[in-house]
C-alpha cells in the first residue's frame, strides 16, 4: 500500500498513475488490523526511513485472517521483501519448501543471539535462525469483575472453583466461558491451558509435535476436563468471531474469556476499565503439574527471492534493536521479545510479565506447535468438541487417523 | 482489382476469426482442464518434487469424512437450489401485471441479482449474526429462542442455501417474466373458453408454452448450486467445523489456503466436481444439438 | 396475458394486490433495508445494543467518510474497473470474431468449436484453479490486473460466443448472401454489415460481463494481493476480517461495493434483461 490511510479517490488515481521510481526499494506485506498496530507500523517504517533515507517503503496491508491465507501464494509466486509470520512449527513448511531465507549471520552481526536468546530455539529449524521476533502477547484469562460481582462469584483459585462458579454464572444467565472460534484459533488456545494445567508442558509439546497419540487416555482426561466447563461456553461461538466474544464480556454477558493479551485494548475500547477487567492465569487442575503458559510470538521474514534482501536484513536488523522492540510494543501494549527492551509500564502487560517470568516452560500455540495441517484439523475438533462434547471419542478417534496420516 | 488470391480460401476464413477465441480458450480453460486431471494423480505440495501416485488421492477421498460432508452438502444445495425455480416462477406470476409503477417493481425484485455474493454474504452474516442479526431477534421476539443459523452445524448449509436463494429467485423471476411476456395470447383465450382456471390454466396451458424458460432456469440454477463458493467463503469458511463444506470449497481449503497445500489431492476433488458438473453439462449440449438439427 | 389482468378483477382484489405489492417487496428487501439502516447508524448505537431502533443519530456521512478514509476501497474500486473494462472490451472482440465464424461459415468442426465453448462456460472454476494460477505464475501475471484479465478474457468468451452464435444466426441471412455474391470481403461483411446489426448483442453482454466481472470473487482471492491489483471483491471480505464487529462500516463498505454493478443495471436495465434471458423464450 502506498501508504496514505486518509485518501480520497483522487489521490488514489493521481498516486496509481505517477509510480514514482526509487533507486532503492523494500517492500512489506504484514497484516495490520488495529488502530494501534496499524500507528506502530507506520512510526516503525517512518522511523527506518528516517534511519535509511533513500529507502521507498511500500506496504501491502491485510487483515489477519486473509493474510494467512494468501500467504503461501505470494510466498511462492511474487515474494516481498520482508513478510510478517509465526514461530515454531507454523514457519517450518516454508523453511522446508525452502521460502525463508537463514538470517543467522545476521543475528550474529546484530548480536541477537544474546537479545533474543528466550526466543532462539523458536526461531530455529534444523539447526538455522530465520526470523526476528518482534512481539509476544501471554494467553490468560480476562474476566469481567462486575459480573462476577453480580454472580457472588469470587476469584477462583484452581479449576473446581472456576467449575462451581459457572453455575453461579448460569444461574444470572451468563456465559462462564466465551470464545469466538469463527476463524478456529481462539479455541485452539483454551485446549492448550487446559492440557498444559492437566499434563504439563512436555505432554503438550509431544502431542502437538505428533508423538502422543489422541486416543492416550491423558488425551481424554483433557478433553474431560475441559467438558465440565463445555456446557457453560458460549453457545454459538463458532458464528462469532473474537472481536465479537470480547464484546460479550465487555457487555457482561459473559463472564471469563479466554484470549491472547492483544485483546486488551479492544476489551478497553468496549467500554470495560481497569477496575472492571481481571486478568489471571489460567487456573490450576492439577497441582503437581508445574505451570506453563502459552505465549505466542510473532516474527519478521525475510522471503527467498526477495527482491531487495540487502534492504530486507536492514529493516530485519532495524526491527530488533532494543529502541524499536520499545517503541513497537509501547504503542500496541505488547511484550517486546528483545531482553534489552523495556515494556511499557501497563497493568495488564505487568501481570503478563509475571505470569511468563515465572513459568516453567512456554508453549508458542496450537498451531504453531503443531503441523498444520494437524493444527488444522484438531482445531476443527475443538470447535465441534464445545459444542458437541458428547463427540469426544469419535473426535479423537478422528484426530487420531490425522495423526498417523501425517507423521506416518 | 481483386485476383483470386487476395482472398484467404473460404475454409481458412473462419479459422482466421475464430483464432483469438481458440487460443484464449484453449490455453485458459481446456489445457487447464486436462492439467488439472493430470495433477490429481500427483503427490505435489505445489512447490516440490512432483510424485506420480496414480489413484491415491482419489482412494484418499474416499476415506475422508470431509469429502462425504462436502458430497452431502453438494446434493442438498442442488436439490434446494431448485427451488428457486418454483419459486422464481410464483413471484413473475405476481408481478405479471400491468399496474402503475410495476416496472419499477420488477426491477427491485430483480436486483439482488445483480449485486455480488460476497455482498449478499455480508448481508446475511448480518442478518443471521448472534446477538446483533435481524433474524436471530426476530425470532427471539417470536419464539423466546434465538437461534445464530451459522454456528448450528444442523443448519448452517440451509442458511447459506437461503442466502444464496434470494439473488437466484431473482434470476429465475427475470427469466420467467420474459417468457410470459411472449406467450401466445390465444392459447390462453382458447383455455379459457375451455374453462380452464387457475392453476388447469396455468399447468396445461402456460407452463408448456414456458418450456424454454424453465429448461434455462433448471440448468442456470443447477451450475449455480455447484459451483456455489463465494457464500460459504463469506459466511462461514466451511464451518462450524467443517459442516458447511462444499466441494468447490474443500478444494479451494486443500490445495489454494493457508493451510492448504495439497494440490493433488485438492485436484482430484475438483476433477470430482467436474464430472457431476459433466452429466450436466452433457445433458445441456444434448438438447441444444436436438435444437441445431430441427432449426 | 396470464395471470389474468388484474384490472379486469374486482375493486376488492385490486386494492387488495396493490397493498401487497409494496409488503412484498419490503419484504423481500428487507436484508438489504437492514444493512443500508446499518450503514447510516452512529458505532455507538451498535455498541450500545440499539440494533434496530431508530438510529441516534444520522451518521451516514460519518461512516461512508470512514470506509474510504479508513481503508483502501478507494484503490480496490479502481482496481476492479482497470480489470471489468478491459474484459469487457476483449471478451466482445473475441466473442463477435467467433461467433460470426460458427454463424455464418459452414466447415466441418463448427459443432464440435461450438459446443466446446457452451461446455467450458459450465466447468467449475475449482479445475482451472491451480493449472491457470501456475501459468500465471510462470508468465509473470501472478498478482496483476493483466493476468486477471486475461482469464477472465478467456473464461467469458465461451458464453459470449455462444450468445453471439445465436444472435447471428437469426439475422437476416439474405444481406450477408447478398453482399458475398458481390464479392465483397469476409472482413468487409463483419465490418460493415454485422457489427452493425450486432450492436444491441454488444450492449447486452458488455452490461453482463462487467456485472458477472465486477461481481467474481474466486478469481480476485487467488490471482491477487497487493493492494493495487485486488479487486473490490476480495478487498470487502478482507474489510470484513479487518472491522470484524463494525458493522456500521461493513455494511456502508458493502453499499459501496454494490452500487456499479447496481448503477449499471438501471442504467442498462434493458439491455441487461436481454441478455440474461437469451434462450428463454424459444428454442
Amino acid at each position: 500500500m502506498r501508504k496514505h490511510l486518509s485518501l480520497t479517490g483522487l489521490t488514489v488515481a493521481a498516486s496509481l498513475l505517477s509510480t514514482p521510481v526509487f533507486a532503492e526499494e523494500l517492500i512489506i506485506n504484514l497484516p495490520r488490523s488495529t488502530e494501534q498496530s496499524i500507528e506502530a507500523t507506520e512510526n516503525l517504517i517512518a522511523a527506518f526511513k528516517e534511519a535509511h533515507p533513500g529507502i521507498e517503503v511500500t506496504w501491502n496491508n491485510f487483515d489477519d485472517e486473509t493474510y494467512k491465507a494468501s500467504f503461501r501464494n505470494f510466498l511462492a509466486a511474487n515474494p516481498p521483501d520482508v513478510v510478517a509470520w509465526f514461530a515454531g512449527n507454523r514457519m517450518r513448511p516454508f523453511v522446508e519448501a525452502g521460502l525463508f531465507e537463514p538470517i543467522d549471520d545476521l543475528w550474529a552481526k546484530a548480536g541477537f543471539n544474546e537479545q533474543f536468546s528466550a526466543a532462539e530455539s523458536s526461531m530455529t529449524i534444523d539447526g538455522n535462525i530465520y526470523g526476528v521476533p518482534y512481539q509476544q502477547a501471554p494467553w490468560a484469562v480476562f474476566f469481567n469483575r462486575d459480573v462476577y460481582e453480580r454472580a457472588g462469584a469470587s476469584e477462583p483459585a484452581n479449576f473446581d472453583e472456576f467449575v462451581e462458579n459457572c453455575e453461579k454464572f448460569a444461574a444470572i444467565e451468563v456465559d462462564c466461558l466465551t470464545t469466538g472460534t469463527v476463524d478456529l484459533w481462539p479455541g485452539a488456545g483454551i485446549f492448550d491451558l487446559i492440557n498444559l494445567r492437566t499434563h504439563g508442558f512436555d505432554f503438550h509439546m509431544q502431542l502437538a509435535a505428533g508423538e502422543i497419540e489422541w486416543t492416550d487416555p491423558r488425551v481424554r482426561e483433557t478433553f474431560e476436563n475441559w467438558g465440565r466447563i463445555a456446557p457453560y461456553i458460549t453457545a454459538d461461538n463458532a458464528a462469532i468471531d473474537w472481536d465479537g466474544a470480547a464484546a460479550l464480556l465487555a457487555q457482561g454477558k459473559a463472564a471469563n474469556y479466554v484470549i491472547g493479551a492483544f485483546a486488551v485494548k479492544t476489551l478497553l475500547n468496549g467500554g470495560m476499565t481497569e477496575d472492571s477487567l481481571g486478568m489471571m492465569s489460567f487456573p490450576t487442575i492439577n497441582a503437581d503439574v508445574p505451570r506453563a503458559e502459552e505465549a505466542p510470538m510473532d516474527s519478521y521474514h525475510i522471503p527467498v527471492g526477495a527482491p531487495n534482501p540487502d534492504n530486507a536484513r536492514l529493516f530485519l536488523e532495524f526491527v530488533g534493536t532494543p529502541d524499536q522492540q520499545t517503541a513497537y510494543n509501547a504503542t500496541t501494549i505488547r511484550m517486546p521479545v528483545n531482553n534489552q527492551a523495556t515494556p511499557v509500564d501497563d497493568k495488564y502487560l505487568n501481570i503478563g510479565f509475571e505470569m511468563l517470568s515465572t513459568a516453567e516452560g512456554l508453549s508458542q500455540f496450537f498451531d504453531r506447535d503443531a503441523d498444520a495441517d494437524m493444527a488444522k484439523a484438531a482445531m476443527e475438533g475443538f470447535q465441534e468438541f464445545m459444542a458437541r462434547p458428547e463427540r469426544m471419542d469419535d473426535i479423537l478417534e478422528r484426530l487420531e487417523a490425522t495423526r498417523q496420516r501425517i507423521y506416518k | 482489382m481483386s485476383t483470386p488470391n487476395r482472398r484467404p480460401p473460404p475454409s481458412l476464413t473462419p479459422w482466421l476469426f475464430l483464432a483469438p477465441a481458440i487460443l484464449f480458450f484453449s490455453v485458459y480453460v481446456i489445457y487447464p482442464v486436462i492439467q488439472s486431471v493430470m495433477i490429481s494423480f500427483l503427490d505435489w505440495d505445489g512447490l516440490g518434487e512432483k510424485t506420480w501416485v496414480g489413484f491415491e488421492n482419489y482412494r484418499d477421498l474416499l476415506d475422508d469424512p470431509s469429502f462425504y460432508t462436502s458430497l452431502k452438502n453438494n446434493v442438498i444445495w442442488l436439490l434446494l437450489y431448485l427451488a428457486a425455480v418454483p419459486a422464481g416462477l410464483a413471484v413473475a406470476l405476481f408481478l405479471n401485471q400491468s399496474v402503475f409503477g410495476i416496472r419499477l417493481y420488477k426491477s427491485l425484485f430483480f436486483f439482488p441479482f445483480v449485486i455480488s455474493n460476497v455482498v449478499v454474504g455480508l448481508i446475511f452474516s448480518w442478518f443471521y449474526a448472534p446477538n446483533l442479526g435481524l433474524l436471530p431477534n426476530i425470532l427471539d421476539w417470536l419464539f423466546g429462542t434465538p437461534i445464530a443459523v451459522l454456528a448450528e452445524e444442523d443448519l448452517v448449509t440451509y442458511g447459506i442455501i437461503a442466502a444464496g436463494l434470494w439473488p437466484q429467485i431473482a434470476y429465475c423471476m427475470i427469466l420467467y417474466l420474459t417468457g410470459l411476456n411472449s406467450i401466445n395470447s390465444e392459447l390462453i383465450e382458447a383455455g379459457r373458453l375451455d374453462n380452464a382456471k387457475g392453476f388447469s390454466m396455468l399447468w396445461y396451458v402456460v407452463l408448456p408454452q414456458l418450456r424454454p424458460a424453465t429448461f434455462i432456469a433448471v440448468v442456470v440454477t443447477v451450475i449455480g448450486a455447484l459451483r456455489s463458493f463465494d457464500l460459504i467463503a463469506i459466511m462461514t469458511s466451511g464451518g462450524p467445523y467443517g459442516s458447511s463444506r462444499v466441494l468447490s470449497y474443500f478444494m479451494f481449503e486443500q490445495s489454494l489456503s493457508e493451510y492448504g497445500t495439497a494440490m493433488g489431492y485438492g485436484a482430484a476433488i475438483a476433477v470430482v466436481l467436474f464430472a457431476i458438473m459433466l452429466v450436466f453439462i452433457s445433458l445441456f449440449i444434448v438438447r441444444m444439438l436436438a435444437q441445431e438439427r430441427n432449426a | 396475458m396470464f395471470p389474468t389482468p388484474i384490472e379486469n378483477s374486482s375493486s376488492l382484489i385490486r386494492i387488495g394486490y396493490k397493498v401487497i405489492l409494496p409488503i412484498a417487496l419490503f419484504l423481500w428487501l428487507l436484508p438489504l433495508l437492514g444493512i443500508a439502516f446499518t450503514s447510516i447508524r452512529p458505532a455507538a448505537d451498535l455498541d450500545a445494543g440499539n440494533y434496530f431502533g431508530w438510529p441516534s443519530n444520522f451518521a451516514g456521512v460519518e461512516n461512508y467518510t470512514s470506509v474510504f478514509t479508513r481503508s483502501n476501497i478507494g484503490y480496490y474500486i479502481l482496481n476492479s474497473f482497470k480489470v471489468t473494462i478491459p474484459t469487457v472490451i476483449g471478451t466482445l472482440i473475441l466473442s463477435t470474431l467467433a461467433g460470426y465464424a460458427l454463424a455464418i461459415y459452414n466447415f466441418r468442426s463448427n459443432l464440435i468449436i461450438f459446443f466446446l465453448f457452451v461446455a467450458g462456460n459450465f466447468v467449475p472454476f475449482q479445475i482451472l484453479a491451480i493449472p491457470v494460477r501456475d501459468l500465471s505464475i510462470d508468465m509473470g501475471l501472478y498478482d496483476t490486473s493483466i493476468g486477471l484479465i486475461m482469464f477472465h478474457i478467456a473464461f467469458q468468451t465461451g458464453f459470449c460466443t455462444l450468445f453471439m452464435r445465436n444472435f447471428i444466426k437469426a439475422l437476416p441471412v439474405v444481406l450477408i448472401e447478398s453482399a458475398r455474391v458481390e464479392g465483397v470481403n469476409d472482413w468487409k461483411i463483419f465490418y460493415y454489415i454485422v457489427l452493425p446489426l450486432v450492436r444491441p448483442a454488444i450492449a447486452a453482454l458488455a452490461v453482463l460481463v462487467f456485472t458477472f466481472i465486477w461481481n467474481d470473487f474466486f478469481w480476485a482471492t487467488i490471482m491477487s494481493q497487493s493492494v493495487s491489483v485486488r479487486p473490490i471483491t476480495a478487498g470487502i471480505s478482507e474489510l470484513k476480517g479487518q472491522w470484524k464487529a463494525a458493522w456500521e462500516l461493513i455494511a456502508a463498505a458493502s453499499i459501496i461495493a454494490a452500487l456499479p454493478p447496481v448503477a449499471m443495471f438501471f442504467m442498462m436495465q434493458k439491455h441487461f434483461i436481454a441478455g440474461l434471458t437469451l434462450g428463454a423464450t424459444k428454442g
